[in-house]
């Protein structure tokens, strides 16, 4: 368990944290404002990726796939939008579920027809690719870097536009109390709109920026779908903040826990029980944390909604 | 509230229930006399997601739990099975005692800590610790991990396989699920389900007059766990075969599926829903190996249009709120 295995670890968490943030951010957003539960959100998250493929194989450039994607991502999700989650707004929320299950079932299929089952990848752009000295011994990719980056600024930009302008204040207070914000004559609708656009957005990006370093496959954002919501839950649903850094706890925990729990249990189990036990550890790692909190913050750590 | 109309529905549901269970009852004999086998090993499978679906309901339907890791009981339940016979466990009076123990176990700590926990957070926090539960079971790399575990055999009663010819293993199912079936409508007749629906339809009121539906609901949720645990050692024993995939969330989604299909609120209708359910994924995937993308818009219709689900079409109560 040398100091450098623990700095790639740690930067590696980083980065599933940040990935799980974008996604994560429009999921809470979505629920914050129209109290919607978008179990399709993984599948936009694919889409991306999907997209970034196909408009690669069109440019011939990681920059061109990225632009085309990004606005193939937010016209499929504003036509989810229309066809289907529209109706379901006033719905409870087992009937959201349903529906948005049916949602992914034909995605996850549909991309199968037309991209076929096998793993696709994306290439990395040139300016990417390649590795740096972080420290001694500690060569890191650029891209992974870079992903972390822009993770980053995407965080930065949304604290702005939540805190800062017109539309983020609405947001804030659409989530706090969505009945009020509309009686105060907001189009809560638009609004929505826009919240929505802007989350589908975020997860296609999530998506195009994990095409080059996981693989392209049906399926793929179910799991981080899930990871998501734990993060939602943690972080407490409709806050951005809480989103952000039970996005980085959840990355940080479940990466260090895979790396190192094998290595933590052989210091009091045989080694071949430690390598069944560690793995087994190591996955329900993150669902203990959660539970953790929701024992003592039944509402995640900053809950948006008052009352 | 509704006196005179209850007993009128129970009856009809009563009768119902008799033509179905009848009906699963015939199958058999309907089936050798077309010699056809095919079709009693696929309705097992109905059965045994009927089970599931059953058990669901009882706290889907009655109590507005929507449980979406509920898939993580029939893997439990299957696993139990899978683990005691590779140790060379086979007997029914151990192995159902440890499925039911496990199940349970699972669900009176899982359930405890979720149902502090209201709506979304609820669903999200189920499906989270039915995630737990595949990918601790995807990590038991003793017991096949990913590819999951083979059994060489099937459940024994005293040193009797009465499992192991087709037609007795069918109405070892089938007394189960009809067990199942009595015990959830017991429960829903029982001043325990009259809470479960109170909570269902006004926590406050319910508190108002001195009930607290916490522990109702957390037994409810344990006894629903064990049942679906019954039905992954029956599922097991069905396939021989053990899989980290009985417990994927998709599995827990499609027996929201059912229960829904079915009526929500109806225990009868659960089980139509599972055979409802496990039939359209039969014909489908004659009509097209990405029988999903037929299934995903038919999903979304249903709930856009079809409320109240089959029971409800027909006319049998369903939801009558």
């Amino acid at each position: 368990m040398s100091a450098t295995l623990l700095a790639v670890q740690t930067l590696n968490g980083l980065q599933l944290g940040i990935l799980l943030f974008l996604i994560a951010a429009g999921l809470t957003l979505v629920f914050g404002v129209m109290d919607f539960i978008n179990l399709a959100h993984g599948v936009q998250y694919m889409l991306g990726a999907y997209l970034a493929v196909a408009a690669y194989a069109l440019t011939g450039s990681f920059w061109g796939a990225l632009v085309l994607a990004l606005i193939g991502a937010l016209g499929l999700g504003l036509l989810l939008e229309l066809l289907v989650f529209r109706h379901l707004y006033d719905r409870d929320h087992l009937d959201q579920v349903l529906a948005t299950f049916g949602v992914i079932m034909f995605l996850n299929e549909g991309v199968k027809v037309v991209w076929g089952a096998a793993p696709l990848s994306l290439p990395m752009p040139d300016l990417l690719s390649g590795s740096i000295v972080l420290m001694d011994g500690l060569l890191y990719p650029v891209y992974r870097i870079a992903l972390i980056g822009a993770g980053l600024g995407v965080a930065l930009l949304l604290y702005v536009l939540v805190s800062r302008t017109r539309a983020g204040m609405l947001v804030r207070a659409g989530a706090t109390n969505p009945a009020m914000v509309g009686a105060l004559g907001v189009n809560i609708r638009r609004l929505f709109m826009l919240v929505f656009g802007f989350g589908t957005m975020l997860a296609g990006f999530a998506g195009i920026l994990a095409a080059p370093i996981l693989v392209v496959e049906p399926g793929m954002g179910d799991n981080l779908l899930i990871l998501a919501f734990v993060v939602i839950v943690i972080g407490g649903i409709g806050s951005i903040r809480g989103a952000f850094l039970a996005a980085l706890i959840v990355g940080l925990v479940d990466t260090l826990g895979r790396g190192f729990a094998t290595d933590i249990a052989k210091m009091v189990l045989s080694p071949s029980a430690a390598n069944d036990v560690g793995p087994a550890i190591a996955s329900m790692l993150i669902y203990v944390l959660m539970a953790g909190v929701l024992f003592f913050r039944p509402t995640g750590l900053f809950p948006a909604r008052s009352g | 509230m509704t006196g005179s109309n209850s007993s009128r529905g129970v009856s009809r549901t009563g009768l119902a229930a008799i033509a179905v269970f009848a009906a699963f009852a015939l199958l058999p004999v309907a089936a050798a006399a077309m010699g056809d086998t095919f079709i009693v090993f696929f309705t097992i499978r109905v059965m045994v997601f009927a089970i599931a679906a059953v058990s669901l309901s009882l706290i889907l339907g009655q109590g507005a739990m929507v449980s979406f890791g509920h898939a993580a009981y029939l893997g439990l339940g299957a696993y139990a099975v899978g683990i005691l016979a590779e140790h060379g466990i086979w007997d029914v009076t151990v192995s159902l005692p440890v499925v039911l123990l496990t199940c349970g176990l699972f669900a009176a700590v899982t359930g405890a800590i979720s149902l502090k926990t209201r709506g979304v957070y609820f669903i999200m926090i189920t499906l989270a610790f039915g995630q737990m539960a595949y990918y601790t079971a995807t990590s038991l790399s003793a017991y096949g991990g990913d590819d999951g575990l083979t059994m060489w055999g099937r459940t024994e009663v005293f040193g009797f396989a009465p499992l192991g010819d087709r037609t007795s293993f069918y109405y070892v199912v089938l007394a189960c699920l009809l067990g199942v079936y009595l015990l959830a409508r017991m429960i829903v007749a029982s001043r325990f389900g009259r809470v479960l629906k109170g909570a269902k339809q006004s926590e406050m009121r319910l508190r108002a007059v001195g009930i607290d539906p916490y522990p109702y609901r957390l037994a409810a949720y344990v006894i629903a766990g064990m049942m679906a645990g019954l039905a992954g050692a029956l599922l097991a024993n069905a396939a021989e075969f053990v899989s980290p995939a009985y417990m994927s969330w998709h599995r827990s989604g499609e027996l929201i599926v059912m229960v829904v299909l079915g009526g929500l609120g109806s225990l009868l209708g659960a089980i139509v829903g599972a055979a409802s359910f496990l039939v359209l994924e039969e014909l489908l995937s004659h009509i097209t190996e990405h029988w999903r993308l037929l299934f995903g818009p038919f999903l979304i219709l249903v709930v856009l249009f079809g409320r109240g689900g089959i029971t409800g079409l027909l006319g049998k109560g369903g939801r009558n709120d």
